[in-house]
């Protein structure tokens, strides 16, 4: 038997199928556009599996037109991180649109946790605009950002008032590299904090697509002071917890 | 509705256009919370009716007291005491305060980061869409919190007939003693207003008028631990609001009458929701009419409401007034007794709240709390985190939510809450 998830997130959808052990027999993924149910009939169009459930912000849009379960992003991250580290006590998941710190039980059951509202303020949105502001591709952003030689401190957490205050750090000669280490640190200052309300000790599985970007994966180490795991595809894992989720259902 | 209120609607100076697009969304958003709900107890109609002729037939009734020679007093929160109202000879209404209504003019006077509360009272006054308001020949402000004593001195300006009470904010001798004093000179000012004089036997029947209401509601709320839930956290809400409006005896006779449904229901094992929903308790700032947005999603995400540490809720009806006292004097006393035991976060410190939650969570077998604060609300908000670390030391699990009334953030609200549920369901 096969079982999918299927991550409906605000920029990119995941569709991972896992088989009676909970190995990934398949995986792939699309961006969201503007037709989210569209990209998903898609994305599942052709593949096989007994028992499908849902999670991202597109779960209920899913659930009404397929008629499957749901898990919300948080118990489905808490669980696919599992997966890969099942010793570790809390998650962070950085998404496009949204972050959430979540603390687990020794058994993974979901202890605790915290999520940013309404707006994109540390978010991979975020970083997406900060990036093009700066003129860097997002693929290189962290990068560029890791070899800064030095932090500016960017006070602006909200995307268009951080987005003039780097003009305005442009306009006095700052070099970008050092401007994107700062926003790079401004957005990990704010999930730093997330984490510390829900957990205090322990490793941290950092998941989602900002996840990917090796100077959030440094500065969360380093500010955290806490070791952070990082799985290979970080972007997968709500949907490989949402597989696991419908493999488990019983 | 009738083109009979119409013409009472204008003669109280509200404005017809806005005050028709307030009644077809909140007929709207009634349609869509409350009708649209399963298996509710059927003495719940009166309160569909009640709800239908909100700004009607309940104003005409308050405009025929009216030419009885009854006066309309008109408040804004909890420690205005009803049975000081009564005795008068007046009618105590709550004033609308849980919608956005005209913001560009509340936000003229009104700072953007005050509570939704505060700034929807001046949305219905500016916008003319508060019969309440209008018909009052008294309103009541009380020195709470910063936010809503400030906005007074602005409401004043709008208004002719606003009394400021003041409050105390620490339970002290000095502090009761400021509440006798205060409740004193609010007895002389609603005699005054009047012309009848407040005398033993009419506080006494007040006494006893307020405390049989306040009775119907402790009876709802204790049926309320029965699981499965007999009815849902929305409906039990409703009732707890309309205490603030109707007629507080036939008020009375409604609630128990539902409560004799809802006791059959209980030993016919019969429930809104299957046995085993996780019960939720919602505690925090007042939720008032039409402002019943976390219940919808909380009850609409797996999970029931079981109880409200609110205003519009335990809070507000917690304790009867002793009715022993044989003079006013003794039954002032005993009024302020009563009042004086309401743990509004405006208290500092404000310990027998936290008791409270607690006491309430183990009285209706709640799975987690849900804290609600509306955004700016400085004193709730304060309270939120203690509460919390409080709660989940004892392994209650609690969620902090904080919102207004916009709809923006539904979405994110619904994850958290479903959130919270999958967690509680472990």
């Amino acid at each position: 038997m096969k079982f999918a998830g299927i991550d409906i997130g605000s920029r990119t959808i995941e569709l991972v199928v896992v088989d009676e052990t909970g190995d990934i027999v398949l995986s792939v993924q699309a961006d969201t556009g503007f037709d989210p149910m569209a990209e998903a009939r898609r994305l599942i169009n052709g593949v096989s599996y007994d028992r499908i459930m849902a999670t991202g912000y597109g779960r209920n849009l899913f659930e009404i037109s397929f008629d499957t379960p749901t898990v919300t992003e948080i118990k489905a991250h808490a669980r696919g991180a599992r997966a890969f580290f099942p010793e570790a006590p809390a998650v962070l998941d950085i998404g496009g649109q949204d972050s959430k710190a979540i603390a687990m039980f020794a058994n993974g059951k979901v202890k605790k946790f915290e999520m940013n509202d309404r707006c994109a303020a540390g978010t991979g949105k975020f970083l997406e605009i900060m990036a093009k502001t700066l003129g860097f591709r997002i693929e290189d952003f962290g990068r560029e950002a890791l070899h800064a030689q030095k932090e500016l401190n960017i006070s602006s957490m909200c995307t268009v008032f951080a987005e003039s205050e780097v003009t305005s750090l442009i306009a006095r000669g700052e070099s970008p590299r050092e401007i994107a280490r700062g926003l790079h640190a401004s957005v990990i200052r704010r999930a730093v904090g997330m984490i510390n309300r829900v957990s205090s000790e322990g490793d941290i599985v950092f998941t989602g697509g900002v996840a990917k970007n090796p100077c959030m994966r440094f500065l969360l180490e380093e500010k955290l002071g806490r070791k952070v795991l990082c799985p290979d595809d970080p972007q997968l894992i709500g949907a490989l917890g949402a597989a696991l989720l419908a493999l488990e259902i019983l | 509705m009738s083109e009979d209120y119409r013409s009472m609607w204008t003669d109280l100076g509200l404005d017809p256009e806005a005050h028709d697009t307030l009644l077809g969304v909140l007929g709207k958003a009634y349609g869509d919370i409350y009708l649209s709900q399963k298996d509710r107890p059927a003495g719940m109609g009166y309160f569909d009716f009640v709800m239908s002729e909100v700004h009607g037939l309940r104003i005409r009734e308050l405009l025929n007291e009216k030419e009885a020679g009854r006066k309309i007093i008109g408040s804004y929160c909890v420690f205005v005491p009803e049975e000081i109202v009564l005795a008068a000879n007046a009618t105590l209404v709550g004033l609308c305060s849980g919608a956005d209504f005209a913001m560009e003019e509340v936000e003229k006077l009104l700072p953007r980061n005050t509570c939704a509360l505060i700034k929807s009272s001046f949305g219905f006054k500016l916008g003319k869409v508060c019969p309440y308001l209008e018909i009052s020949d008294m309103i009541v402000g009380e020195n709470t919190c910063d936010g809503k004593k400030k906005a007074y001195e602005s409401l004043n300006r709008m208004v002719k007939n606003l009394y400021v009470m003041d409050l105390p904010q620490v339970k002290s001798p000095q502090g009761r003693a400021l509440l006798k004093t205060e409740y004193d000179r609010f007895r002389s000012a609603a005699e005054k207003l009047t012309g009848f004089p407040v005398t033993a036997e009419s506080l006494k029947e007040s006494i006893r008028m307020v405390n049989a209401k306040r009775a119907a509601v402790h009876r709802l709320s204790s049926l309320r631990k029965a699981d499965p839930a007999p009815i849902s956290g929305l409906d039990a809400l409703l009732a707890n609001q309309v205490f603030f409006y109707d007629n507080p005896t036939r008020f009375t006779e409604s609630v128990n009458k539902i409560c004799d449904e809802l006791k059959k229901r209980i030993e016919e094992k019969k429930g809104v929701f299957p046995e085993k929903t996780p019960r939720i308790l919602l505690s925090g700032c007042p939720q008032a009419v039409p402002n019943w947005k976390l219940p919808f999603i909380v009850e609409n995400s797996g999970a029931v409401i079981v109880g409200e540490e609110s205003c519009v809720g335990e809070r507000g009806t917690r304790n009867l007034t002793d009715e022993s006292g044989k003079t006013v004097e003794e039954m002032m006393e005993a009024i302020v007794d009563r009042y004086y035991r309401v743990d509004c976060a405006i208290f500092t410190p404000n310990p027998e709240r936290l008791e409270h939650i607690q006491e309430m969570v183990a009285a209706y077998k709640a799975d987690g709390v849900i804290h609600y604060g509306l955004q700016f609300c400085q004193p709730y908000l304060m309270e939120s985190m203690p509460v919390e670390k409080a709660l989940e030391e004892k392994n209650i699990p609690c969620l902090r939510i904080e919102t207004d009334y916009s709809m923006e953030d539904v979405g994110q609200i619904k994850t958290r809450v479903e959130a919270f549920i999958e967690q509680i369901r472990g």
